[in-house]
């Protein structure tokens, strides 16, 4: 009886059921869908990724200026700056930038992690202290270090001379070159670590504990068990932070342009800087594209760098690890 | 007359207190002599309304004002006018992007060489300009080279003021070191550079990449040593022995000058003078308008204590400084030049002009003759050298022609960083003037 009625029900709606019309068998078809889902991602991308980026690299070419557009010139741009003193400056002072933050990141970013991943008192407030550098505005911390560099204000001068008498002069910190850089490569690197800390710490808490277990039972060293197991397990997640950190650096503007706008004469110009002064405040927008552009094949070399030469893994290919 | 925001009066109050009651908007008829010229017959067109672009205020009195003209303008005429206050550094894109759209505001009021740049865009104000120069006097040295078309008389900006920076200095303390006044011999001015150091308050000049400071420093350098960066027809003359005087005798101030001036940006010398840490320095009215406004008795005190003076003027003939100049751009894509043009024409006659200038108290500096005269300047001495500050043929890229190839000098920090490399003893000053001739010669190639 029950049975029947059922099936009566069923035979009743397939009756009922209409063919269905284009619109569904349309949005049934997946590659349609692929491509309606894709559409606005796709869309934001070009409008705002590859539009200024194609933009940029035309402009390279032309002898554009800030109010003419400028013609083809072919590589003119970019054999002037063969020839220009202060663009080559630019390239050493960022390659030295980048190198040495990067260093100094990633050695101190991972000691901090590792004291981060021990139980120690109040571990959740201390991480989310840890991370400030990294939340406040970079201009505005660029600001505070501009104070704490100030060769008549500065704190670590009045510290040491006021205070503590160990110095009879306030320092000069951004007033001959090399001072000036490794200055900014303090600041930088204080903005730095907190992302590396934080991302390795995320690295390491994947390590699965039974692993020091094992080799705590078998007598390993502390050294032992960070060089075999902490090091391979993290080098994966180690290359893409690397590779994210040397981008960051390598296109740092605003800590620069806000402390010492590439002063004093240049040597603190990084490639990002001296692109804007002379396309934007110096309107030769062609040759800034050029600076701009010829930063690309550096950019390209690091990625490929850290990251095929570090961290390729299977796994990474979407292959399981041996 | 005009409505203000409580706040907005509140500084009023506290600018007018502050530069010791200036003749405001009750300012007497006398103030600025006119002539007698016919009235513009400008046919303004029917449902006017204009969007003007200036820099932003540094100085609040200069906004207040500026604001409160505009608003008489509307309350006038009835032509809505919507002014929006830009930082200086994004004046020049922004003129850039209103160029080459043909889009955007009627009025910009940009710096410099702008209206050179931009020149076959902006429409013909010749008529307001000698309508202007007759009624008041004429036009400034200063604002005939940057409102005409460079070797014409065809005026394509009003040059509504300029920004100078003269010696700002502690009248005691120069006293101390001997002087009663500045000196206009560079030797004596060593000197007195010496001796302000020896007695604690050195003098201080940025050679960091300070647009404004650095720069005014770096020209006044060459200017007083008869050295200049291109000749009348843009040829770069900076490799010259002139040049390379002007060098040494900065390597030789520079051992008496405080630390650290070459990391100063532009607001370096403002701080280190108003904490007392110098004596001496080059800067705009803005030091003594934020000692003056302070409530602090200490800056009162320092306040009391400061007096501008015109730049040592070296070997140069007349004083060896430019100013900045504001000058107003009339685009050709405007549906409604007639009413731009009777706008600017509003802001520079006297009864707005006039309380808008006095208010300043020199941060700006008339470009017609007539405002000089004025009485505010007598009030304090103060403001001498802002009288007199576009009464010059100084500029940007003296001797050439004024294009974008000077302002890319500036921007770029060329001279500057000439000097910078040479007082620290990086670069001798021959090789230092090749450099950076070589440099100048970059943005010069193709004037």
């Amino acid at each position: 009886m029950d049975a029947t009625a059922q099936a009566a029900s069923v035979q009743r709606l397939s009756f009922v059921r209409q063919p269905d019309s284009w619109l569904v068998r349309l949005f049934d078809y997946k590659p349609f869908l692929v491509a309606i889902c894709m559409l606005p991602t796709a869309g934001l991308l070009l409008v705002f990724l590859t539009y200024p980026l194609g933009l940029g690299i035309w402009l390279a070419f032309t002898d554009a200026t800030i109010g003419n557009p400028g013609e083809f010139v072919g590589l003119d741009n970019f054999i002037s700056l063969w020839d220009d003193p202060v663009f080559w400056l630019s390239v050493f002072n960022t390659f030295v930038y980048t190198f040495v933050t990067t260093i100094i990141k990633f050695a101190l970013g991972l000691w901090l992690a590792l004291l981060l991943n021990h139980h120690i008192p109040f571990k959740a407030f201390i991480r989310a202290i840890v991370l400030l550098p990294f939340i406040v505005p970079t201009v505005l911390s660029a600001i505070a270090w501009w104070w704490i560099f100030s060769p008549q204000f500065s704190i670590v001068s009045y510290v040491l001379v006021d205070r503590l008498g160990w110095l009879d002069h306030y320092i000069n910190f951004l007033g001959t070159p090399w001072a000036a850089r490794w200055s900014l490569i303090v600041a930088n690197v204080w903005r730095g670590i907190p992302f590396i800390a934080i991302t390795l710490l995320a690295g390491l808490q994947t390590i699965p504990p039974s692993l020091y277990e094992a080799a705590l039972l078998d007598g390993a060293s502390g050294w032992q068990r960070f060089r075999r197991i902490t090091v391979p397990l993290l080098m994966p997640i180690l290359s893409v932070v690397l590779t994210l950190s040397v981008l960051f650096t390598f296109t740092d503007f605003q800590l620069v342009y806000a402390i010492t706008r590439g002063g004093p004469f240049n040597s603190t110009h990084l490639m990002a800087t001296l692109a804007f002064q002379r396309a934007i405040p110096g309107s030769q927008l062609g040759e800034g594209a050029a600076i701009a552009v010829a930063m690309i094949p550096f950019l390209v070399a690091a990625t490929l760098v850290t990251y095929f030469g570090l961290g390729r893994r299977k796994w990474q290919q979407g292959e399981a690890n041996d | 007359m005009t409505e203000f925001t409580r706040r907005e009066s509140l500084t009023l109050t506290a600018a007018a207190i502050g530069a010791a009651l200036l003749p405001s908007a009750a300012m007497a008829d006398d103030d600025v002599p006119t002539a007698k010229v016919a009235p513009m017959d400008l046919k303004i067109e029917k449902g006017a309304e204009l969007r003007v672009l200036r820099p932003a205020k540094f100085v609040e009195a200069d906004e207040v004002w500026w604001k409160s003209n505009t608003k008489k303008y509307t309350d006038a005429t009835g032509i809505p006018v919507k002014v929006d206050f830009l930082s200086w550094e994004d004046i020049r894109p922004q003129t850039a992007v209103t160029a080459n759209t043909g889009a955007g505001p009627d009025i910009v009021i940009g710096f410099s060489s702008d209206p050179q740049v931009y020149a076959a865009k902006l429409i013909d104000i010749t008529d307001l300009a000698n309508y202007l120069g007759a009624k008041y006097g004429g036009w400034m040295r200063l604002a005939e080279i940057y409102g005409q078309k460079w070797g014409t008389k065809e005026w394509i900006s009003i040059p509504v003021g300029g920004g100078n920076g003269p010696t700002v200095y502690r009248k005691s303390w120069v006293k101390e070191a001997g002087y009663d006044k500045i000196p206009n011999d560079l030797n004596d001015f060593l000197t007195l550079c010496q001796k302000l150091k020896q007695i604690g308050h050195p003098a201080g000049f940025s050679l960091g990449h300070a647009l404004g400071d650095a720069n005014g420093y770096a020209n006044w350098l060459l200017w007083t040593h008869n050295a200049y960066l291109v000749d009348e027809k843009g040829k770069i003359a900076l490799d010259s022995k002139e040049t390379i005087a002007a060098l040494k005798y900065a390597t030789e101030l520079q051992k008496h000058l405080i630390d650290g001036t070459l990391q100063w940006n532009d607001a370096g010398n403002n701080q280190a003078y108003i904490a007392g840490k110098i004596g001496l320095t080059f800067n705009g009215i803005s030091i003594y308008y934020a000692l003056k406004n302070s409530t602090d008795p200490n800056n009162q005190a320092i306040a009391a204590d400061t007096l501008h003076q015109t730049q040592p003027f070296g070997q140069s003939k007349i004083a060896p400084q430019s100013a900045t100049p504001m000058n107003a751009m009339v685009f050709k894509h405007t549906k409604y030049p007639n009413a731009a043009k009777d706008y600017l024409r509003f802001m520079m006659e006297s009864e707005q002009y006039g309380p808008w200038l006095s208010n300043c108290i020199g941060y700006w500096s008339q470009s017609l003759k007539a405002y000089a005269k004025m009485k505010f300047w007598d009030a304090d001495p103060n403001f001498a050298p802002f009288r007199t500050a576009m009464d010059t043929s100084f500029y940007d890229g003296f001797k050439g022609p004024v294009t974008a190839s000077s302002s890319a000098v500036t921007a770029n920090y060329t001279v500057v960083d000439m000097f910078a490399s040479v007082v620290t003893g990086n670069a001798t000053p021959e090789e230092a003037a090749k450099a950076a001739a070589k440099a100048a010669a970059r943005y010069y190639k193709n004037a």
